[in-house]
């Protein structure tokens, strides 16, 4: 790799011992993907995935002690994803302490550390950093040195940023540096498709469904999409961003995506179109029964798989204030048919503090409170990754949790009627 | 006894135990619970991997295609090797992926007295002839050998 004089000096030890080893990470890095030098981020807002003040990850906090100590701190503000824990999300006695005490016993302390590496304010927690009412959504073109993979997918595919699959903490370090490495997703040659996903559907395809298909087919590769435009239109307006969002984090959980490319939708193959794909790209027909073998093949872990289902987690990743909106009618259209006032299931939708904000100022919010369902800024993956939740039967439509956690997944139709009406 | 000649992503030296996946190896979804409540064998806790699922990979030979899944990936493995229930070595048949490259550079540099040599490049045919339990050495120069 060839650096310019200033990081050579950085990398030598003129900025000291901890900006050294900064360098040398990204250096590190940079170097097993071949890559030949370092660019400038020249996003606003970096995002960091590492939100949790989890005691057992000590040997984080200790690395960002160094990093505090030694000055070398972000020189970009930056958002975070979302906090583990909320009062108003339904818990146990026992989880209670759990969590408490045992499980995220470090987060006062953690948010302390972000501060002072430079978090943009203490509403900054989601992994939808990228939705208006949070603020930090970069313009197409621009590198950056994002974590979480849900967010650099959609700030990819999107927005037509560059952004490579990030690690927690190594976020970190290209931010401090100022530099990341240039190799894969921020390189052209690195954004083209050697997959070409037909979608054959007679219907709009659950976005969490077709997302889950694709990464487990595609893995890391770029895909191009054929076909999905006759679902979403060609315009990435309100209803299709949010489309995107939902399926790029199934892409990007259940498999390792970082970019697709949408024809006729999304900014590049708008641009580029077909000269996007390269020679030789494999193929992959998605068509009614594939998404119904794609969802058969996912195990059920409960323990009862029969179970009555005790929690309902939505918004993984965050939802939109949109999507609130119209879940509130959907809840409310199910819960009339079905004869009930309220959920027949503990149900917790999860967005961005700031949407949750503007959620509340409109009249949707005291609507679907009189539903019952409980609106949360928390994290459902960190909120169930302990042993008594994974004990517990919760369902969701999100895959992302499905993939990490006991949760079971459904579609939105089936999640609705679950709620709204019961059944197993 | 074949021998397979790999690239250095981080270096060292290892002799271990196999445990192969043929599918992607989710960091997060396959270590978090382990790391979490004191399982010090590090047993794999991916429902979507039925080949690791419940198996313990801590001083083991970690024979993979790649790594896939959240990006909290490379801070786990990062964490793994702090709290030494890392694999003795990682040998990807693919080129390495940017989650677990990080967990494993992240480690070589900032942790001391931490040992995970990662090997990548290694082919198909090596996760082809590789198979759970036999034994894996990591040799100089990328040379991975398998009896």
């Amino acid at each position: 790799m060839i650096l310019t004089q200033e990081q050579q000096e950085i990398l030598n030890g003129s900025k000291g011992d901890t900006m050294a080893k900064v360098m040398k990470t990204l250096v590190m890095y940079g170097e097993a993907f071949g890559a030949e030098k370092l660019v400038p981020i020249t996003g606003k807002y970096n995002h960091l995935v590492t939100s949790f003040g989890l005691g057992v990850i000590e040997p984080v906090y200790e690395l960002m002690d160094k990093l505090i100590e030694a000055g070398a701190v972000s020189g970009q503000r930056f958002s975070v994803d979302p906090r583990p824990l909320d009062k108003n999300v339904p818990k146990n006695f026992l989880q209670n302490i759990i969590f408490k005490f045992f499980m995220y016993n470090k987060q006062d302390f953690y948010e302390e550390q972000l501060k002072k590496l430079g978090l943009m304010d203490s509403d900054a927690f989601t992994c939808a950093c990228y939705l208006d009412q949070v603020g930090n959504k970069p313009e197409k073109g621009e590198v950056l040195s994002w974590a979480e993979s849900s967010a650099v997918v959609y700030a990819n595919s999107v927005l037509g940023a560059r952004c490579n699959r990030n690690s927690g903490i190594m976020d970190i370090m290209g931010s401090i540096a100022g530099f990341v490495p240039y190799f894969g997703l921020l390189t052209d040659d690195g954004r083209k498709a050697s997959w070409v996903v037909k979608i054959e559907t007679t219907k709009k395809p659950e976005a969490q469904l077709l997302g889950s298909a694709i990464g487990m087919k595609v893995m890391e590769d770029v895909p191009y999409i054929v076909g999905l435009d006759k679902w979403l239109g060609t315009e990435l307006d309100e209803q299709a961003c949010t489309y995107l969002k939902d399926f790029g984090a199934a892409t990007a959980s259940n498999g390792a995506v970082g970019l697709y490319h949408v024809e006729n939708l999304t900014p590049e193959a708008v641009e580029q179109g077909k000269k996007l794909i390269l020679d030789g790209a494999r193929e992959y027909v998605i068509d009614d029964a594939e998404l119904e073998r794609v969802k058969n093949d996912y195990p059920v872990i409960w323990k009862d798989p029969n179970a009555k289902p005790k929690l309902c987690f939505m918004g993984c990743p965050h939802m939109t204030l949109q999507q609130l909106k119209d879940w509130t009618d959907k809840v409310e259209a199910g819960l009339k048919k079905a004869g009930n006032a309220k959920v027949v299931i503990p149900t917790v939708f999860t967005a961005a503090p700031a949407v949750l904000k503007e959620f509340e100022k409109t009249p949707y919010a005291p609507r679907l409170k009189a539903t019952g369902v409980i609106t949360s800024y928390i994290c459902p993956l960190m909120y169930m990754n302990n042993p008594l939740c994974a004990k517990m039967p919760v369902i969701t439509s999100s895959n992302k949790l499905r993939t990490y956690t006991t949760a079971r997944y459904y579609t939105d139709d089936e999640i609705l009627l679950q709620i709204t009406k019961g059944g197993k | 006894m074949r021998q397979f000649q790999g690239r250095i992503v981080t270096p060292g030296n290892a002799k271990a135990e196999a445990v192969v996946t043929h599918a992607g190896f989710n960091t997060l979804a396959s270590l978090q619970k382990s790391l979490q409540f004191g399982d010090k064998t590090a047993k794999v806790n991916d429902q979507n991997n039925p080949e690791l699922y419940g198996k313990p990979i801590a001083g083991k030979a970690l024979c993979l295609p790649q790594t896939i899944g959240s990006t909290t990936g490379g801070m786990v493995l990062y964490c793994a090797c702090a709290m030494k229930r890392q694999p003795a070595c990682m040998l990807f048949a693919n080129h390495i992926d940017s989650l677990a490259a990080a967990g494993a550079i992240l480690a070589d540099v900032w942790l001391e007295d931490i040992s995970m040599p990662v090997i990548d490049c290694l082919g198909e045919e090596f996760l082809s002839y590789v198979k759970d339990g036999m034994t894996v050495t990591v040799g100089d120069h990328g040379v991975v050998t398998v009896e």
